[in-house]
């Protein structure tokens, strides 16, 4: 596989917890990759990490296939934190300018791009305004044009849609989207699970420092679904109780069935036509990646981890 | 390198074009001599008036006891403690029957009390007078008296201090305004400046822009950009301020009659002294003579060296400091004010040290405090103005500028440690220990 990132072993401890405990991971280029975790589950200090703005206490970071460089790579990867910022006096143009001049662009340079993507973004009337007379879903905007002005190898977006209407965030969608095409690798970090399965071709979940799960969506709703299938018909009432599967559900006309341990989906088929029940849809369920999440994170006290001890 | 660069000239520009700036720049001044015009006939206008009647029963300090303008002394008849206010007398005074050589109480009753300076007067003025009577006494005439007086106005102090074989005027006071001014401005600086760093370090946490940076340039290079950037706009506005005051003085100059200022031109080329045959110098031109000559004796390139030096150094010392502080603080700037204590603390004691340090000079006190990183900006300065070496030593002047470089790098080094990591921290209550811990822990 042709990585553009690739972790291994990476561990970062603090005082009074394992914030990010021996994860592992590739990154395909190109692709679209999907962070997810519950709230301090160690994502942010896993991305300081790739934005070199910490050092790891343990692993390695290999990025476009050489060892991960903070001081050299900047000008490769865009970040983009949750908590977004500017400097609310300034005016918008000039600020543009200056952080990208900090990527180590050249002043000629950044104003050609920063204008290109003002123009893109509708946005050439802002040069001289200041962020303060900004609403928030236009200074995510903004915020948004900084990160890939540079256009990075590897941008890293934090919850990018929050805070934007519907219209800017599809705005942005399609700007991901372009960005991958061209070749740009994006790391998208959220715990809005619609996002990510609308998005991400490739997640990993972290729950406490660890990573726990790692997979394409299609894959990952694969290795939990639990033989269920959603059946439509005519006639439900014809269905009895049976040895092939349970009737978990019943809305109208529609039933959710659980095929049990043995049998087959064409088993179920078999059945629902020797009965002779007209059968409108059939279709399996996939569990959601909402449900799998809760799922995986619930009970595993992921909020009492503030006053977890470091055992060593 | 090229980042600082870029981050130093933003913090720079940002500053410099604001309105504020120019406004502070150019009013500063103005507002500094509004305020000492301001005192200065406040101070004038807003003495009282005395009108003191006197029982002089033996009529010994009638002749002598002299008025002036805050104090009129008069001699009626009939008067006692129960009816000098009607008699539109602020205050009485009571003289008892002096014998020779033996000390004796003269009583003052007032409705008002005195100021303790116009009760010093008053004495001063009464024990004089009993003083000429006895002359008069001893068969010394009136006239012979006031001349002496007189006489003895024009001697005047003029201290030299050895330099080798030469010696060189000096003015203890004119070395003791110049300390106290720069040893004060470089405290206000201090402060100015200081929060400034802060609040700017905190504006960029508070605002998460911090955290973007972060990722294009290493924290270090942020936080000195930050300093540095501020402090050249500290040191512009110095020097708009020097130019100002130049400039403003040529302009009052040129408004001096034109005779005026032909006098002061002779009077610099002669010394002083005008040349026999020539017309009498006029008393203004004699004065604003003497104001000039005065601040030429003062070694004016050594000052305003030093002075940079120690405004830069201490700048740099305190800055940092601020720096770290302000990294620390989360959205409640309420939490900078405990935290900026230990920093705020050894300012203002080194600026209570500066004012002793300006009427003695050297005393240990002043030794150990201008050699101390956290006191030596102030207290140096105020020393340095009484003159090297004949105050300070040469190499006291080194090692005091050595330690300033060597605590400026160590606390740079040290809010470093504690600005990478507080700058990204939020939601944690910061104390000095933890800082310490951050600063101290290997990482």
């Amino acid at each position: 596989m042709d990585a553009l990132l690739s972790l291994s072993n990476l561990k970062k401890y603090y005082a009074t917890q394992k914030a990010v405990d021996d994860i592992s991971f590739d990154i395909k280029r190109g692709s679209i990759f999907g962070l997810l975790g519950p709230n301090g589950a160690g994502k942010t200090t896993l991305l300081r990490m790739i934005t070199g703005i910490f050092y790891p206490d343990g692993g390695s970071i290999i990025l476009d296939g050489q060892p991960f460089n903070p001081i050299e790579d900047i000008q490769k990867i865009g970040y983009m934190p949750e908590e977004r910022g500017l400097y609310k006096k300034m005016k918008i143009g000039e600020q543009a300018l200056y952080l990208a001049q900090l990527k180590g662009l050249s002043k000629a340079e950044a104003t050609e791009k920063i204008k290109y993507w003002f123009k893109k973004f509708e946005m050439e009337t802002w040069w001289n305004k200041k962020v303060e007379d900004l609403s928030k879903g236009m200074s995510q905007k903004l915020q948004f044009v900084i990160t890939v002005l540079h256009e990075p190898k590897l941008i890293i977006l934090d919850e990018p849609f929050s805070g934007l209407d519907p219209l800017n965030a599809n705005l942005i969608k399609e700007e991901i989207y372009n960005l991958a095409k061209k070749g740009s690798t994006i790391i998208f970090s959220t715990h809005r699970m619609e996002q990510v399965e609308e998005i991400c071709d490739h997640i990993v979940l972290m729950n406490l420092g660890k990573k726990i799960l790692d997979g394409t969506v299609t894959e990952i709703k694969q290795q939990f679904k639990e033989n269920s299938f959603v059946i439509q018909t005519d006639n439900t009432t014809g269905i009895k109780e049976n040895a092939i599967f349970n009737t978990m559900s019943h809305i109208e006309n529609k039933i959710i069935v659980k095929i049990n341990p043995g049998y087959q989906s064409n088993d179920v088929l078999k059945y629902l036509l020797q009965e002779n029940i007209n059968i409108v849809s059939y279709n399996e369920l996939l569990p959601s990646l909402n449900d799998i999440f809760i799922h995986l994170v619930e009970n595993t006290h992921a909020t009492a981890r503030a006053f977890q001890n470091v055992q060593n | 390198m090229n980042k600082i660069w870029l981050i130093i000239q933003r913090e720079y520009s940002s500053r410099v074009k604001n309105k504020r700036f120019l406004i502070l720049t150019f009013l500063m001044p103005l507002l500094i001599v509004g305020l000492i015009a301001a005192s200065a006939y406040l101070s004038i206008s807003g003495v009282e008036h005395r009108n003191i009647a006197v029982v002089d029963p033996n009529g010994y300090i009638k002749n002598s006891l002299k008025n002036t303008n805050q104090i009129s002394f008069s001699f009626p008849n009939n008067i006692d403690t129960n009816n000098y206010t009607q008699q539109g007398y602020t205050d009485i005074l009571i003289l008892p029957s002096f014998e020779k050589n033996k000390k004796a109480d003269y009583i003052l009753r007032s409705k008002k009390s005195m100021g303790l300076m116009l009760q010093e007067s008053i004495s001063n003025k009464i024990n004089s007078a009993i003083e000429d009577q006895m002359l008069q006494d001893a068969g010394i005439k009136q006239s012979i008296l006031d001349s002496i007086h007189s006489a003895s106005q024009f001697a005047e102090l003029k201290a030299y201090e050895d330099k080798g074989k030469s010696s060189k005027e000096s003015n203890a006071g004119l070395a003791m305004g110049i300390g106290y001014a720069s040893g004060l401005l470089i405290y206000m600086t201090m402060f100015i400046y200081g929060a400034m760093v802060m609040r700017g370090v905190m504006e960029e946490k508070t605002n998460r822009i911090a955290e973007v940076i972060i990722s294009s340039v290493k924290p270090f290079e942020l936080m000195m950009g930050k300093i540095i950037g501020i402090g050249a706009v500290g040191l512009t506005q110095f020097l708009l301020w020097i130019v100002l005051i130049i400039s403003l003085t040529s302009v009052a100059m040129g408004f001096l009659p034109s005779d005026i200022q032909h006098q002061v031109n002779t009077l610099q080329q002669s010394n002083g002294q005008m040349a026999g045959g020539m017309m009498q110098a006029s008393e203004s031109a004699v004065k604003i003579y003497n104001i000039q000559h005065t601040i030429n004796t003062a070694n004016w390139p050594l000052i305003i060296g030093c002075f940079i030096f120690y405004f830069i150094g201490g700048y740099l010392f305190y800055a940092s400091l601020f720096a770290a502080v302000g990294s620390t603080v989360n959205e409640d700037p309420q939490d900078a004010q405990s935290l900026m204590f230990p920093i705020t603390m050894p300012l203002i004691f080194s600026y209570i040290i500066t004012n002793m340090v300006t009427q003695n000079p050297n005393t240990p006190i002043a030794f150990w405090a201008s050699i101390i990183p956290f006191s030596s900006p102030m207290v140096m300065m105020a020393r340095v103005a009484y003159g090297v070496p004949s105050a300070v030593s040469y190499w006291e002047l080194a090692l005091s500028m050595i330690t300033l470089i060597a605590g400026f790098i160590f606390t740079t080094w040290l809010s470093g440690r504690i600005y990478r990591t507080g700058i990204l921290l939020y939601g944690k209550k910061v104390t000095w220990k933890i800082m310490f811990k951050w600063a101290f822990k290997n990482s």
